[in-house]
């Protein structure tokens, strides 16, 4: 048996490296990693000798200086003299703001939509192609301004809604009025809704918050509860024993009555006296504009995933749902989407992404991003473009790549179970 | 993935670095045509007319440098550059001038690698509102909402402007000033700042001029002027020394109209120096010694330029103020041609 061992056994020569396809593979993707190392190592050298060339060696120390500009929306608190690293956080927080309202509402109108256009109703399937291939088709910057532009062009400044003395006393009313009972106001520079205010609230603002949600927390488990056991009662009995006055009594009360003893009301925004409104909560223009646009282009392409996800389940599934006695929308909830998800989820990842790649348009209508922050002023203030770009680009790829690695775990849980 | 992303971005930098190397008048006469960043559109200054042509105050700088340099005042490409991208488009090479109301401060010429090589216009940052506000002092801005073009000085000086007034502001941060102005007319910020003189250009161009003000306070210094490369001198000194060739032709009144007449007839010595009667100036520096008296045909000196822009008379009706000539109490003044 020995002797028809075709491998010789005289040892390893360095022409095998070539020759032995043992070995072959191996030496070609180490021969393509050095070159690849070395393109990078010679593009970095490259970058830092040019840079020093022009006594600007790569530094990112610009950082930790006052930015000394203001911003318009801030989630947490800044100032011109906070860092350039502040300012940074500030655009970073609006960036992820706007992207994860962008993903839900997208979400939403993609599904909705991708069901509608599969509608057998000749109108609705209608509709919602020529909502699909009109967005899909015109770019998303010039939707931005689409919307934006007419959102400050036609809506009424703050100052229509001032009643000045001389007003009362002619009897003339303002040239706008708030909706929703006079706590809304929408103007041509943000909607200002109703704020909460506690009057005997706690000290600090994240206590009370914490409040409120054990409270709902432990309403709810209650609820729950409630809910297991009455289902438990019917199991046993046939009969399922009535609960809707206590849930809403345990939903409700607890709420309520925490609410009154911190003094909850609500802070309607009033007319400006001077400028803009004075309290109350504003959702600024930018703002809805950018998630508008967002949503609705980026809702086109997920109705057409949804759309070929539903096509791909056979048709017989259907048929069956049918057989059994499922109304169509029970079969299309129950039996339809379930399977489709699995078609849907991967396309699905790649159009989160997109959405929060595109916020970096937020500038087109006056956004401040991070783009607008770290990739607008401060580098135009302090000229460090290398930099600012490098770190620019770092975080938006550990953005999509968590929002990737996230979708994917919730993608291996709706996937189908071998077993 | 992650890898191919960050160093297909590095290549890219290290390209535009590699870029800004050779010598501009060079580049500039080999091309025969002057690469010239300008505005996005600011009447007076610099902005397309109804037929496409270029004209304004900044416009006629890059007219006046291609002249010398070309001996043609047309062969110039204006770049229409916005307020954050001008600086990166001179320094990758992209223009070769940079005449677009920019304010000369410490750091722009030492962190971002610029010189400014003069100042063609003394300007301070103002504001705007609408005169039914009822505003009569920037102080009076408590709490208003304020529209300001991003990237620019007026950035820092209107966040320094409120804080040391004790008074507080919404900044809308806008692209560019046509951005601006519509956001300011549809009323979405109550006041719009910027250079005075851009103020007075906007305000020229709504159709209800007289409904606005411009505020009293001038809150900043702004020396306006021309940019080039940091590095290249000599082409540092050519727009320089074209820029005061002008100043000199109006303390000198020489115009437009009447330049062959005072080559001819002159006895000052400058006068012809700046001419090219006589020495040779133009050659020291790399050009004709007929250069500066070209940039003076196309253009007409400083004073013309500025009256047939930006002066009294036209929509911008901006008085000369600063920018008169030293002997006439403003801050214009050539150093001696010799």
């Amino acid at each position: 048996m020995t002797t028809i061992n075709a491998v010789p056994r005289d040892g390893f020569r360095l022409s095998m490296l070539i020759y032995d396809t043992r070995y072959r593979a191996i030496t070609i993707q180490l021969f393509v990693l050095a070159m690849v190392i070395a393109a990078i190592w010679w593009l970095g050298s490259n970058l830092q000798a040019n840079l020093e060339a022009k006594g600007r060696p790569l530094s990112f120390d610009f950082l930790w200086s006052r930015a000394g500009y203001d911003i318009g929306q801030t989630f947490i608190p800044y100032t011109s003299d906070s860092t350039h690293f502040r300012a940074l956080l500030v655009g970073l927080l609006n960036t992820l703001v706007l992207a994860f309202f962008g993903c839900i509402f997208a979400t939403i109108i993609g599904v909705v939509v991708g069901v509608l256009r599969l509608s057998k109703n000749w109108l609705v399937a209608l509709l919602t192609s020529v909502y699909v291939e009109i967005f899909r088709n015109i770019p998303l910057l010039l939707w931005i301004l689409v919307i934006f532009v007419p959102l400050y062009e036609m809506t009424p400044a703050p100052n229509a809604f001032k009643l000045t003395d001389a007003m009362i006393a002619s009897g003339t009313e303002p040239a706008a009025s708030m909706i929703l009972g006079g706590t809304v106001a929408i103007t041509n520079r943000g909607t200002y809704i109703p704020g909460f205010l506690f009057d005997r609230g706690f000290e600090a603002g994240w206590m009370t918050a914490l409040a409120i949600l054990l409270v709902i927390a432990g309403s709810l488990a209650v609820h729950l509860t409630l809910n297991a056991r009455a289902r438990r009662v019917q199991e046993a009995t046939g009969v399922r024993p009535v609960t809707w006055w206590q849930s809403l009594i345990v939903l409700f009360v607890p709420l309520a009555v925490l609410l009154w003893a911190l003094g909850f009301h609500l802070d309607i925004p009033q007319p400006p006296t001077r400028f803009n409104f004075e309290g109350g909560v504003v959702v600024p223009n930018p703002f809805i504009a950018m998630l508008v646009a967002l949503s609705l282009y980026t809702g086109a392409f997920i109705a057409e995933i949804v759309r070929a996800g539903i096509i791909s389940v056979s048709r017989g599934q259907t048929e069956a749902a049918y057989a059994l006695g499922l109304r169509p929308n029970r079969t299309m909830n129950l039996v339809i989407l379930p399977q489709a998800l699995r078609v849907i989820i991967p396309p699905l990842i790649s159009q989160f992404l997109n959405l929060t790649k595109n916020t970096s348009l937020g500038i087109a209508a006056s956004y401040a991003d991070l783009r607008g922050t770290l990739g607008g002023v401060t580098l135009n203030q302090t000229g460090r473009e290398v930099e600012a770009m490098l770190l620019m680009m770092l975080i938006y790829l550990s953005i999509s790549l968590t929002i990737s690695s996230l979708m994917n775990i919730y993608n291996r849980s709706v996937q189908l179970k071998e077993r | 993935m992650k890898k191919s992303v960050f160093f297909g971005a590095l290549a890219a930098t290290t390209l535009v670095a590699g870029m800004a190397a050779a010598a501009t008048i060079d580049d500039v006469k080999a091309r025969g045509e002057l690469l010239c960043g300008s505005s996005t559109g600011l009447t007076g200054f610099g902005a397309p007319d109804a037929s496409g042509n270029w004209t304004g105050f900044d416009v006629d700088l890059c007219r006046a440098v291609a002249a010398a340099v070309l001996g043609d005042a047309t062969k110039v490409k204006f770049v229409p550059l916005t307020g954050e991208t001008r600086f990166t488009a001179l320094q990758s090479g992209e223009v070769d001038l940079l005449s677009r109301n920019s304010t000369w401060t410490m750091s722009r010429d030492s962190e971002l690698a610029l010189d400014f090589v003069a100042v063609n216009y003394y300007d301070g940052q103002g504001f705007m509102v609408k005169k039914e506000l009822g505003v009569s002092s920037a102080k009076e801005l408590d709490g208003a909402t304020v529209c300001i073009q991003t990237g620019t000085t007026t950035e820092l000086n209107l966040a320094d402007f409120f804080k040391q007034n004790n008074i507080t502001y919404q900044p809308v941060n806008v692209a560019d000033d046509n951005e601006a102005q519509s956001q300011y007319v549809a009323g979405a910020c109550d006041a719009y700042t910027t250079d005075a003189s851009g103020l007075a250009a906007s305000r020229a161009t709504l159709p209800d001029a007289e409904n606005h003000i411009i505020l009293p306070e001038i809150i900043s210094k702004e020396p306006l002027g021309p940019v080039v490369r940091h590095g290249d001198n000599n082409w540092g000194d050519i727009v320089r020394w074209t820029y005061y060739a002008l100043l000199i032709a109006e303390e000198k009144g020489i115009t437009q109209a009447n330049v062959e007449e005072v080559l001819a007839s002159t006895t000052d010595e400058e006068v012809k120096r700046l001419l090219g009667a006589s020495g040779d100036m133009g050659v020291k520096i790399g050009l004709d010694n007929a250069a500066f008296k070209n940039a003076i045909s196309a253009v007409g000196n400083y004073g013309e330029i500025f009256a047939r822009n930006i002066g009294e008379g036209t929509s911008i009706n901006l008085a000369r103020g600063l920018n008169a000539l030293w002997t006439q109490g403003g801050l214009q003044y050539a150093p001696p041609f010799r």
